[in-house]
């Protein structure tokens, strides 16, 4: 590994609780790791499997998926149908070898500039711990 | 078995005959030994065709997508049987859902494993009881019938197929051979570094020849992802990672909905192992929600549907 090596990681980002949330802790000038690139998205039900596969394929080395806090969520159930869609996936990329910590989810609220603050900072832990994804990447 | 295959004719002919259907979708003797082949009856006459033996290996339940306008009966096993309940949960047939002419499975035959038996080319194979008579130019063996079935046959605890409205057979006691699902369990083994070159190597032999999804009666998308051009979800190439992505994707598109025939990797020309990656998700949402498809007539598929109190230690 190159000693200046810096994880790229993809956060997709609900647009009402943790879009919000990570836009309170850039107006708090709350500091976090810069090795996320966001993609708002309407709900963390909006996540569609092939987003996060898409993702690991073309480059990054992790993923976070951030949303609503249950029974928060603007459409009222999104968080919940994609909790089981991140459940079952979660598994199964790890069944399949792909290490713990390179796909993670979070709950952060508009309010938790903090708590975004935080999750990052994990996350990129974790993914710096764990190296570049060399795995299912596509060498161009 | 040879009870079996006159009980479906009689059938099959009595329902044609009645035209409480309009087709009947059964199996048939094919050229090749070891093998059968799917047939489409519309006649009474027609019934005689019919075959019920250890190579019955299609689920035909993936017929039924071409016949929606029909009035279909379908042969099933246990597993085709679960399928059609799924379906029938994802509302595929809202205008005649199929009527199923359910046999006790009795489990099938791998014929590769068959054939790696032999040596030399296999020109004739039948059952005679618990026995494979197999023959060729120069050989003539008998092989015990049970040391020669499919993986996911040998760990099936569901071989009758309760939900049919015709059950041909007597129901079995419902017990593995093996440990349950005994690869879900040997690949579970190994360090994630092996599982994944394990996967990797599998899948590099792909064809993309979508053998596997034209097999499961649950693909039956009117636009499979891997032919998606907005938005390209994946590349028309055969590297590694696309060979990867299409065979994660593949599999979970089956999460909660698979019953585990392994028609899938029984049509894979290139023997690529597959059944592991549903069976494994089988289990999780056994585990996580306690659904089985094709169990409860009446339950949601499990990713169309929550419980506000689902697990998610996982969600930081
Ligand atoms: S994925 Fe394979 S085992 Fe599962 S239902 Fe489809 S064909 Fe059968
Ligand atoms: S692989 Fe997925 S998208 Fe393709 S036909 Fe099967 S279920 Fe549909
Ligand atoms: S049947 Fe086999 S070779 Fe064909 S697409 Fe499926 S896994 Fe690949
Ligand atoms: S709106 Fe934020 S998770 Fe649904």
């Amino acid at each position: 590994m190159e000693k200046d090596w810096q994880p790229k990681i993809l956060a997709f980002l609900c647009n009402w609780c943790s879009y919000a949330g990570a836009d309170l802790a850039g107006t708090s000038r709350v500091q976090y790791s810069p090795n996320i690139r966001v993609i708002r998205v309407p709900c963390s039900g909006r996540i569609n499997p092939l987003f996060i596969l898409k993702a690991l394929q073309s480059g990054v080395d992790g993923v976070l998926v951030s949303g609503c806090h249950p029974g928060d969520c603007h459409y009222l159930s999104g968080n919940y149908a994609g909790r089981r869609k991140s459940a079952t996936l979660k598994r199964f990329l790890e069944f399949l070898g792909i290490e713990q910590g390179r796909v993670q989810f979070s709950w952060v609220s508009a309010a938790e500039g903090g708590k975004f603050s935080q999750v990052v900072d994990e996350v990129t832990r974790d993914i710096k711990r764990l190296g570049p994804l060399k795995k299912f990447k596509k060498s161009s | 078995m040879a009870m079996i295959q006159k009980k479906l004719r009689e059938k099959t002919k009595e329902l044609l005959a009645k035209k409480e259907v309009d087709l009947v979708i059964g199996f048939s003797d094919w050229t090749l030994p070891l093998r059968t082949t799917p047939i489409f009856i519309r006649t009474p006459e027609g019934a005689e065709h019919l075959v019920w033996n250890s190579f019955c290996e299609n689920n035909l339940a993936a017929y039924l997508h071409k016949f929606s306008r029909l009035k279909v009966g379908v042969v099933v096993k246990g597993c085709d049987a679960r399928s059609v309940v799924a379906l029938n949960l994802e509302k595929r047939f809202p205008n005649h859902p199929p009527l199923l002419i359910g046999v006790v499975c009795q489990r099938l035959v791998d014929r590769k494993k068959v054939k790696k038996a032999v040596k030399g080319e296999i020109l004739q194979a039948v059952e005679q009881g618990d026995l494979l008579l197999v023959k060729g130019e120069n050989f003539e063996v008998s092989l015990k019938r049970d040391d020669f079935l499919y993986p996911s046959c040998q760990s099936c605890t569901h071989r009758t197929p309760h939900q049919a409205h015709i059950l041909i057979g007597d129901p079995v006691e419902e017990v593995s051979l093996v440990e349950t699902h005994p690869e879900v369990g040997e690949f579970e083994r190994k360090s994630p570094e092996e599982r994944w070159d394990f996967f990797e190597k599998e899948t590099s032999r792909c064809l993309r020849c979508y053998a596997c999804r034209e097999a499961c009666p649950m693909c039956y998308c009117g636009e499979c992802f891997v032919d998606s051009s907005r938005p390209k979800w994946i590349e028309k190439s055969l590297s590694p990672s696309d060979l990867a992505f299409y065979h994660i994707v593949r599999a979970y598109h089956q999460t909660g909905r698979c019953s585990g025939c392994g028609a899938c990797e029984r049509a894979c020309p290139m023997d690529i192992r597959l059944t592991y990656l549903t069976q494994k998700l089988n289990q999780e949402v056994k585990d996580l929600y306690g659904f089985e498809t094709g169990i409860q007539p009446e339950a949601a598929p499990p990713l169309s549907t929550f419980d506000p109190e689902d697990q998610q230690g996982f969600i930081k």
